[in-house]
């Protein structure tokens, strides 16, 4: 507890400090940063940008109960950084604007597909962020003892701290900052359990090595285990390939195209480090995600052998008594760690055959004995430094990982919301004649406005059923609503205003229905049966991407041919240093001072 | 709209540069296909025969391997994309 309170308040403290150094001075520092982040700065940043408290406390144990399932999140949210790569994030920085909605407004000659992908930014990023904020209000009020919505105060009282003053200067300095606190935070414990489990310090090498002084392979033991217990075999799943390969390609071109990571690569200098950024970008993802599935597999073999079949002991002052009596008598208690987490009401146990013993079991368990212990999916990574018996300050630092990973994509949501507003609907829609100056007012208003509406969605996000969904709709309409007017415009001259809105709606009003109807609405509990052509809400989102496509290809060559100087302006774009001589093409919007 | 401006000192051949980059695009797109929806969904039955260390070919392409190839895709494409471009005499 007292490593906890330290650590989160010596981390929030630098987060406050890197603010103040990181002041924005005109809307060029405020939107992009100047245009001056070293691409591998960018890249880190754009990491701790990525890797949400979902990707940080959830993930591995979500891999750890789905195995071979499970590896949807792997590829989905690692291969899309290829797409963004190749296909974006260079053209994108080439253009030299601010957002995203520029992009589309300008390419599309036409302040109505500007208009329509402010909603579709909007949408997403709202939805997002209320998820991290309440992520920020669970670590507070769990591990911290402060109340669910002070937790949610304190959160935003820092976000707004550097996120206002500072725009995206003030986020890309305090996200590598962040990077750092979580990756510390996630990686040491999973280097200590692969040291235990199998002997090598390396976690993805200990996922493919033998269990310690055993003949067999931790993933063939962890197979075996969970067959024994009446579980499904840890390499399957019971999603079908086609599903599958949906569900994949709905999250890998979702990630392309998030406008909170699109943005990122606007700060570095030139089209080439947008390149090379991404690929840092990725290395320092990797880092996290290539050791996500060995700290899923080792927890569920961990958790097993250590939880199934031992004699449940209550948590309390008693406990390490109770626990050493039974002991004596030859019979293993139930572990420490489970008694500790058990007052957070992230694992629990329900003695349904009243023997005592704690039995895990499986939906077709061979004794046909009841599954007595539940498992928060968090629980794999939370409790990992106490499973891996290290010291209490790596354990108090797990929760300052937590919300390092939370507040820094709430940030990166956060200067989507207020250049959206400040920028796109402002500047370029609606007050054409705005001064510098008052934009970045605006834009710093727009921010402020943008942490308390967060902040009072993640309070009620309890109420707002459509939060814990936030994934499927997030990138589903991502991938089918932005991905294809983006990449049509740069890769195709022909594309145009007609073809871009059609497509933006194609791909914004289906995927929306869709994942309501099979998630919040009347089809809920409808199984794969009901599912068009068997596709799960989760991978709609691909499949309404292709139809985006065809839309947008058919309207445009049905309609009349951008003009020239919109061709032109898709020429200067595929080809660097064209646009400006220094990559900047945001000549009309310089600094204030 | 009307601020584009091209270079007219130094002709730059951007045809044949936009050329190459869409061939090494599609190149190293079908890489990652083959990589993440080939090795890890479509063929992870048949690889799954074979074991990398422990664990089995195709379900370590969806859990690590894939994830390798995408960073190793990337910085090749930023290697091959600076030598387009010096071939070209473009500076970004």
């Amino acid at each position: 507890m007292d490593w906890t309170i330290f650590w989160v308040a010596s981390t929030f403290a630098v987060y406050i400090g890197i603010a103040i150094w990181a002041r924005a001075g005109s809307t060029n520092d405020f939107y992009v940063a100047g245009h001056g982040v070293h691409p591998v700065v960018n890249g880190m940043a754009t990491a701790a940008d990525w890797m949400s408290a979902a990707s940080f406390l959830s993930m591995a144990g979500l891999i750890a109960v789905l195995g071979y399932g499970g590896s949807v999140y792997l590829m989905g949210w690692t291969g899309g950084y290829v797409l963004l790569a190749l296909l974006l994030a260079p053209f994108l920085r080439e253009f030299g604007k601010f957002t995203v909605p520029d992009f589309v407004g300008d390419r599309y000659y036409s302040d109505t597909a500007r208009l329509v992908a402010v909603i579709c930014a909007l949408f997403v990023s709202f939805t997002y962020i209320a998820g991290q904020m309440s992520g920020v209000g669970i670590a507070f009020s769990r591990f911290l003892g402060v109340d669910f919505n002070t937790g949610i105060f304190i959160g935003m009282g820092i976000v707004f701290i550097y996120a206002v003053l500072g725009g995206m200067k003030g986020v890309t300095y305090t996200q590598v900052a962040q990077y750092v606190v979580l990756i510390f935070a996630y990686t040491v414990p999973a280097i200590f359990i692969s040291l235990m489990l199998t002997g090598n310090p390396i976690p993805q090498l200990g996922f493919l090595s033998n269990i310690k002084g055993e003949d067999v392979s931790m993933i063939q033991k962890l197979s075996d285990t969970l067959t024994s217990l009446g579980f499904a075999e840890y390499t399957t799943t019971d999603k079908t390939t086609f599903d599958v390969f949906c569900i994949t390609a709905a999250l890998m071109f979702g990630t392309a195209g998030l406008p909170h990571v699109i943005i990122r690569f606007f700060t570095v200098p030139r089209a080439r480090d947008a390149r090379l950024s991404a690929g840092w970008a990725l290395v320092f993802i990797a880092l996290l995600y290539t050791v996500a599935p060995a700290v899923g597999a080792f927890s569920r073999l961990n958790v097993i052998e250590t939880v199934n079949e031992t004699t449940y002991v209550a948590p309390g002052e008693a406990y390490e008594a109770e626990a050493a009596a039974l002991a004596a008598e030859g019979i293993t208690p139930s572990p420490d760690w489970f008694a500790r987490w058990e007052a957070t009401n992230l694992v629990g146990f329900e003695d349904k055959n009243g023997d005592g013993a704690m039995q895990i079991r499986g939906p077709n368990a061979p004794d046909g004995l009841a599954n007595e212990v539940t498992i928060n999916n968090d629980i794999a990574v939370l409790a990992s430094p106490e499973i891996a018996q290290l010291p209490d300050w790596v354990v108090g630092l797990m929760v300052a990982g937590g919300l390092a990973a939370a507040l820094s994509t709430a940030a990166g949501l956060l200067m989507v919301i207020s250049s959206a507003i400040s920028h796109d609907l402002c500047r370029r829609t609606f007050f054409k004649g705005m001064s510098d100056k008052s934009e970045l007012r605006v834009a710093r208003l727009a921010a402020a406005g943008a942490v308390v509406a967060a902040g009072f969605m993640g309070i009620y996000s309890a109420q707002l059923a459509f939060v814990a969904q936030v994934v499927a709709f997030a990138f589903g309409l991502a991938a089918a609503s932005l991905f294809p007017v983006i990449l049509l415009g740069i890769f195709w001259k022909r594309m145009n205003r007609e073809g871009a809105i059609a497509s933006m709606l194609t791909g914004l009003i289906p995927t929306f229905l869709y994942i309501w109807h099979f998630k919040l609405g009347a089809g809920k509990d409808a199984g794969p049966d009901e599912w068009f052509l068997g596709v799960s809400p989760e991978g709609i989102g691909f499949v309404v991407m292709i139809a985006s496509i065809l839309v947008g290809v058919g309207v445009s060559l049905a309609t009349r041919a951008p003009p020239q100087e919109i061709q032109d302006l898709v020429e200067d774009i595929r080809v660097p240093g064209r646009r400006s001589p220094h990559g900047g093409g945001d000549a009309d919007m310089a600094p204030a001072e | 709209m009307s601020e584009t401006q091209t270079d007219t000192a130094a002709p730059i051949d951007g045809k044949g540069y936009w050329k190459e980059v869409i061939r090494l695009t599609l190149a190293l797109l079908a890489i990652w296909f083959l990589a993440s929806f080939g090795a890890g969904i479509l063929f992870r039955e048949v690889l799954d025969s074979v074991n990398i260390g422990g664990a089995p070919l195709g379900f370590w392409f969806a859990q690590n391997g894939a994830i390798y190839i995408f960073v190793a895709l990337i910085f090749y494409y930023c290697f091959a994309m600076n030598r387009i471009e010096r071939k070209y005499r473009i500076e970004g």
